[in-house]
């Protein structure tokens, strides 16, 4: 079965739905997605808490043969040498996006089926498309084809995750996952010190931001993934890691105060 | 004590010690992933990166996804 959703031009740019690209025998074209294609990271400036890296920087590898030349060549050109190219990144990012759909399923307890192998036919198509648009900034500190791979395994890997959590609502506030922690604390099966310390995080969390509780108890205590919260909260998952670093930051310096008074 | 507990009280605490960002940890993942496989020093090239994997579940099972990808290809590939 052939696709016609994808096209993009000499620059990567998405240009109508002209290109044909190969999908997997009995893939049906039905699609899953309600929501906008999931956008992989930006570079962004880092928040100030999360300090940006102060890496030895890798060196920027010259440019390899082999990816110039199967590569980033011809997904530059036009005309045959470009079709094709683009036809076989998108199997390469199929056969990571079926990858990535394949380990998520399994660790989420998913049946496999038809709307797996949409959500990976789907994530491929997406992350060819952001590829694509990111051809220029490929700054070859990879090879070519790991670079392309962490798109795929982005894209399906929020595709499951949202997947799994379509049906299910989320707590409106936190107050139950609070008291979910406090009970804990009076569990008899937990050791004593085990016990003392929930005791003691169930208060330093009421003494956080609601934001900062709310976000911290549906990532850690309920299990909710990071891009379905960003999701439900109109955010991204780095926005919320903010969040969520804050509050765990805080809540240390909470209990190392407590502890030194 | 249950067994799910310590792993409770990690979640909830996090990392300590500098980490850094989703979007920087997708932006190296590629390099850094290339650089443990070929048994260099990754997280002298990504400092951070380490903690922040540890602390993100999502961002590390990509990284976990990547790794295992990409180590499964080099092993494929003709000698």
């Amino acid at each position: 079965m052939m696709d016609t959703d994808v096209r993009v031009d000499a620059k990567g740019r998405h240009v109508g739905s002209r290109q044909a690209l190969p999908r997997s025998a009995g893939h049906s074209p039905r699609r899953l997605r309600a929501k906008p294609v999931s956008e992989p990271p930006r570079s962004r400036p880092a928040p100030h808490s999360l300090r940006p890296s102060t890496a030895r920087e890798l060196p920027v590898a010259a440019p390899r043969l082999d990816d110039e030349a199967r590569w980033l060549t011809p997904l530059a050109s036009t005309g045959a040498a470009h079709d094709h190219a683009v036809r076989e990144l998108h199997c390469l990012l199929l056969r990571a996006s079926r990858f990535e759909v394949r380990r998520r399923a399994a660790a989420l307890g998913l049946a496999g089926g038809s709307e797996l192998d949409d959500i990976a036919n789907q994530a491929a198509d997406d992350a060819l498309l952001a590829v694509m648009s990111r051809l220029e900034r490929f700054e070859r500190r990879s090879r070519f084809t790991t670079w392309a791979y962490k798109f795929a395994i982005h894209t399906a890997g929020v595709a499951v995750r949202r997947h799994a959590w379509r049906n299910r609502e989320l707590a409106t506030d936190s107050s139950e996952s609070l008291e979910q922690l406090s009970s804990l604390a009076d569990d008899p099966a937990e050791a004593a010190q085990m016990r003392e310390l929930l005791a003691r995080i169930a208060t330093a969390i009421a003494r956080l931001t609601t934001h900062q509780r709310d976000v911290l108890l549906a990532l850690a205590v309920d299990g909710v993934p990071i891009d379905v919260l960003a999701d439900r909260l109109s955010t991204n998952r780095n926005a919320l890691y903010k969040t969520l670093h804050d509050a765990r930051t805080r809540l240390r310096s909470l209990l190392d105060h407590e502890e030194t008074t | 004590m249950t067994t799910a507990t310590p792993a409770l009280v990690a979640s909830l605490l996090g990392p300590a010690g500098h980490q850094i960002g989703c979007d920087e940890c997708f932006e190296r993942l590629d390099a850094y992933v290339e650089q443990e496989l070929a048994g260099h020093d990754a997280e002298a090239s990504v400092p951070g990166m380490r903690a922040h994997l540890v602390g993100c579940p999502a961002c590390d099972e990509e990284h976990a996804s990547l790794h295992a990808l990409v180590e499964a290809e080099t092993s494929e590939a003709p000698g």
